[in-house]
């Protein structure tokens, strides 16, 4: 039986999933006429989001494959890309380690920055792991509508000239930062957030984005763990 | 040969970064201080992507290199107001529409 106290945080996740949807859906259109406009059959760009199922990866490949570059640096940046996840990994590592391994197995495949988002969020809330929030975040609210929007973007793409101008380039960066609004409930949280993002922008105009947004989130806490004050309080999952 | 194939060694490399911390922790006793870093890794990566995606340009070159720029636009507000809603009415999805309206309006105006 489920308490009325769990009913009411998962209607909450719901709720912050219409955004992660919207953003999903958003970016897998774009995705979708872009990988059209490239040559990608409706096979090569749905495969992509099924088996890769990483955004920023994909919009890269789409430009690789169009500008006729290497699978070998295609594969590289992927992997360089994509290295982020392993902090959200190791974030939500301590909430479902008594999972069965062939269930975290499944879980890693769909683990994205928006499934991350709303997970770790709705765990903090229930204080402990909730797997319906992790299905619903990573397939309900994002693996789903990506992969719907991305064979609508193929399919009508051709018929619409400018997507952007539409405003969804901006879907994306409003849903992470409001959901880093909800993780920030407290000065450290809120220090972290800070220091993350100036780091982020910092390291990635010098260097390279991917690059950057993996110092954010490795640094942000460092300082934030470094503040004098009372030692955090941390509920075990 | 099919794109297929290079969707699938995409997920080879990826596959990696994303399960390797979740497949090979067995036990749920962390220590506090590991704890306390990963609870706040939450709020940083998220507000990193945030900033990254808002301020910052990638353009590839001729010969595939990523350059990063400096952007100033009206993302910048219409990221801002999401904040500043969610903060304030606990609703994600009504920051996000702010947000796309705001841009959409900017475009359509020919301001941005």
């Amino acid at each position: 039986m489920i308490d009325s106290t769990l009913s009411a945080h998962r209607r909450q996740l719901v709720v912050d999933g219409i955004g992660i949807v919207v953003s999903a859906a958003g970016f897998g259109f774009v995705y979708g006429v872009a990988a059209g406009a490239a040559g990608f059959s409706l096979v090569d760009a749905s495969a992509m989001s099924v088996i890769v199922f990483g955004g920023a990866a994909q919009f890269a490949a789409v430009g690789y494959v169009a500008g006729g570059f290497s699978w070998l640096g295609i594969v590289l940046l992927t992997a360089f890309l994509n290295a982020r996840h392993v902090l959200y990994s190791a974030a939500l590592a301590p909430w479902l380690a008594d999972r069965p391994l062939a269930e975290r197995a499944v879980m890693a495949h769909l683990l994205t920055d928006e499934a991350f988002a709303l997970s770790v969020t709705h765990f903090r809330r229930v204080g402990r792991a909730d797997t319906w929030g992790y299905w619903f975040a990573a397939i309900g609210a994002t693996f789903i509508p990506w992969n719907l929007a991305t064979i609508a973007g193929v399919f009508v793409g051709g018929a619409i000239p400018d997507p952007s101008r539409f405003g969804l380039g901006v879907v994306f960066p409003a849903a992470m930062a409001g959901l880093a609004v909800g993780l920030a409930t407290g000065r450290r949280e809120i220090v972290a957030a800070v220091v993350g993002a100036v780091l982020g922008v910092a390291i990635s105009l010098a260097w390279d984005p991917a690059i950057g947004i993996i110092a954010g989130g490795l640094g942000g806490p460092l300082v934030a763990l470094a503040l004098p004050g009372t030692p955090m309080r941390v509920r075990l999952p | 040969m099919s794109l297929v194939a290079l969707a699938f060694l995409m997920a080879l490399v990826t596959y990696p970064s994303r399960a390797l911390p979740l497949l090979l922790v067995r036990s749920a006793r962390f220590p506090a201080p590991l704890l306390a870093y990963l609870r706040l890794v939450g709020p940083a990566v998220l507000a990193a992507l945030a900033a990254v995606n808002t301020v910052v340009l990638v353009e590839t070159a001729a010969d595939g290199r990523r350059i990063a720029s400096f952007h100033v636009g009206v993302e910048w507000i219409a990221v801002l107001v999401c904040v500043a809603l969610v903060a304030w009415r606990k609703n994600l999805f009504l920051g996000i529409a702010a947000a796309v309206l705001i841009v959409a309006l900017a475009r359509a105006g020919g301001v941005a």
